[in-house]
């Protein structure tokens, strides 16, 4: 089982971005997705300067990808999704069937999370049009996986995103600039100042979700740690962590004692619950309410 | 743990019937649009019988329709079709020269995609117009067993630039997009210009915020989602609760919004409840309780190369599909009459602001400030 460091999902300044992927070239990941999938108007990091850290880190020896924005709207929009799909040094994580077409048939890629593939027939025609990986969709669960992991595709690795606050929505409304009493037209790029998004609580003070600028994610964060030995008996090739605003290599280094039982699994547990700044949750892989907590990992063996 | 999942409570799938021939000729023999003037087509929702002909009474040129099931993203209690109602519907609509889509919209579960399969072969059957549908399993299927019957590419598959909408083309010969409402009015001219599919939108209704296909909020706190359940905030996970701060809406547990006496309390519907983000201590921190109206901007939608006007609600009553409908209906024939004097008539808005969530309007992405 390789471990994957998921896309940089908030817009931090240009050195901590480029700070943070020096740090990255040391730490225990395999697989490094690069880009920005969130807001087109972001611009600290542009494509070149992507490049630039991608053969930095290629040449630490981690496996690069460069991933495509989730939503796209404009003529750039267009334009830069065509840049990434023509490069031809890196295999490309399409989060968009727009992403798909341009790839299909033509060189491998890998089939983002928000591609909603949810069944085998799905899948397969992916496979069929050169998809080397899926990632499993946030909202599926353990049954669900098991059902299409029985069919075995040839070829076909399979990720699971198993650390992070989960990317629950998307809009082409900006809620950091609303809140901030602006539109996304004139937004004076505010969301540079959260590092792990704005934090919006119910009336009654409850941590709710998080705004990402045009991203809406969970304020809970999704932790299967206790899960790695069964995805790894399901035949799941890659686990993902997202990246976080504080202790992302310790987290990294966590995920890696455990795949790699270099570790007390408890110890690292704990070390792992102690970087959280709200509840883990797991429900989606419990097949209830994603922001649910169940405290019983998976033991039975999988009915492959 | 709190385990929601509705999905166990269906009843499986019916034995399908063998694949019956759907014809091109069929379909344009049985239904031909007489009512329908070229350009600018009136898609209006039905959730029940009397829905679809008080829809097509008041001048609609297609209804859209689900089976009682999780097969379409209105899978409410007491809605939809089952088939009898559904041959019911098609005749009435087909004898009046009109058409009926059926949704099978929601993305099949691994679990259970024979649900769905099961579903398409029911709608062939039927004979209904055109199938509106986001998976692509789905998708194929329909194209490989019955290629004559149309295929719209729904709302729910995030579909908003060409290069996707022209991939469902090549791969799936779609013929109509329905589009995701988080696009302006330039970005869908972009659309119809890189595209040879037809481009629907939705003039009236609810408005979703996210991109629709892409929103799991419903599902992260209720464990039902629109992909998966076909619904958003259902109401099993809903709760009203009085108590001395205000009247207090629930979602799975999750306060959604806090009521004081002189407000009226509204459904909760996850993303129009008010929150609090830093020092703001209470806003709708996502959009207010208001609803989708581009009447006043009829002209500019044809203008950008539409071709196909959907009305949101499925789950509203006949009378209120009626009402809705027939100012719609008057609006295209007036602009279809004469574009240059199309206008938005006042009593016509303000009937609309009447139906409208929380008795406001808003012109959503249509208009840039929006997002």
């Amino acid at each position: 089982m390789k471990l994957s460091l998921g896309p940089l999902l908030y817009y931090w300044p240009r050195k901590t971005v480029q700070a943070f992927y020096r740090a990255i070239e040391d730490a225990p990941v395999d697989i490094v997705y690069l880009g920005e999938t969130v807001c087109a108007r972001r611009h600290e990091i542009r494509f070149p300067d992507w490049l630039a850290i991608a053969r930095r880190l290629q040449g630490a020896g981690k496996e690069v990808h460069l991933c495509t924005q989730t939503l796209i709207e404009s003529a750039s929009d267009i334009a830069l999704l065509h840049k990434i799909t023509d490069n031809n040094f890196y295999q490309v994580e399409a989060n968009d069937m727009g992403a798909v077409h341009c790839m299909a048939g033509r060189k491998p890629f890998i089939a983002g999370a928000h591609l909603n593939i949810y069944n085998l027939p799905t899948l397969q025609w992916l496979a069929s049009l050169g998809a080397r990986r899926w990632v499993v969709p946030l909202e599926m669960g353990r049954d669900d996986l098991v059902q299409i992991l029985r069919a075995k595709i040839p070829d076909l690795e399979t990720e699971v995103f198993a650390f992070g606050r989960m990317p629950l929505a998307f809009s082409a409304r900006c809620f950091t600039a609303r809140h901030h009493g602006r539109t996304r037209d004139d937004c004076e790029f505010n969301c540079l100042e959260d590092p792990d998004g704005l934090t919006m609580e119910t009336l009654e003070g409850e941590r709710f979700l998080v705004l990402n600028g045009t991203q809406i994610q969970s304020a809970s964060t999704c932790v299967l740690l206790d899960e790695v030995e069964y995805l790894k008996t399901l035949g799941v090739d890659v686990i993902r962590v997202s990246p976080q605003g504080t202790a992302t290599l310790e987290i990294l280094n966590i995920f890696s004692s455990v795949v790699h039982h270099s570790g007390n699994p408890e110890t690292a547990r704990n070390a792992l619950l102690s970087h959280l700044e709200d509840a883990p949750c797991n429900g989606y892989w419990h097949g209830g309410p994603g922001l649910s907590q169940c405290q019983n990992k998976t033991l039975r063996q999988p009915d492959l | 743990m709190n385990t929601l999942f509705p999905l166990t409570s269906f009843s499986p799938a019916p034995p399908a019937p063998a694949p019956a021939p759907h014809t091109a000729a069929q379909s344009s023999t049985s239904s031909p649009l007489a009512t329908t003037k070229p350009g600018l087509e009136l898609v209006c929702p039905a959730g029940s019988l009397p829905a679809l002909k008080a829809a097509i009474d008041a001048g609609a040129d297609s209804v859209y329709l689900g089976f009682r099931d999780a097969t379409n993203a209105r899978n409410f209690a007491g809605l939809n079709f089952d088939e009898v109602a559904l041959k019911c519907g098609i005749a009435y609509a087909h004898t009046r020269g009109r058409k009926v889509f059926l949704a099978l919209n929601t993305y099949p579960p691994a679990s259970n995609v024979s649900l769905w399969l099961g579903a398409i072969h029911r709608a062939a059957a039927c004979n209904v117009d055109a199938l509106i549908m986001a998976d692509p399993g789905l998708l194929g299927y329909s194209q490989k067993h019955y290629p004559a019957l149309r295929r719209h590419l729904s709302v729910q598959a995030s579909a908003t630039n060409h290069e996707a909408i022209n991939f469902y083309h090549a791969q799936f010969g779609i013929s109509r997009v329905v589009l995701p409402r988080v696009l302006s009015l330039d970005q869908i001219a972009l659309l119809a210009a890189n595209t040879p599919v037809d481009l629907e939108v939705f003039g009236f209704g609810s408005l979703c915020v996210m991109v629709e296909g892409r929103c799991a909020l419903s599902s992260y706190v209720t464990g039902s989602g629109p992909n998966s359940q076909g619904v958003c905030s259902p109401p099993h996970a809903v709760r009203w609760i009085e108590t001395p701060q205000g009247r207090e809406s629930r979602l799975g547990g999750v306060l959604i919004d806090r009521y004081t006496p002189d407000e009226n309390a509204g459904y909760p519907t996850l993303c129009k409840g008010r929150f609090k983000v830093n020092e703001i201590n209470s806003y709708y921190a996502l959009e207010e309780p208001a609803g989708l109206n581009s009447l006043e901007l009829l002209a500019h939608l044809a203008g950008a190369g539409v071709t196909a006007i959907k009305i949101e609600g499925r789950q509203r009553s006949p009378s209120y599909v009626a009402q809705v409908t027939e100012i719609w209906r008057r609006a295209i024939d007036l602009y279809l009459a004469d574009q240059h004097k199309y206008h938005a008539q006042a009593p016509w808005m303000a009937t609309l602001d009447k139906l409208t969530e929380g008795q406001r309007h808003t012109l959503g992405a249509y208009q840039r400030p929006w997002k």
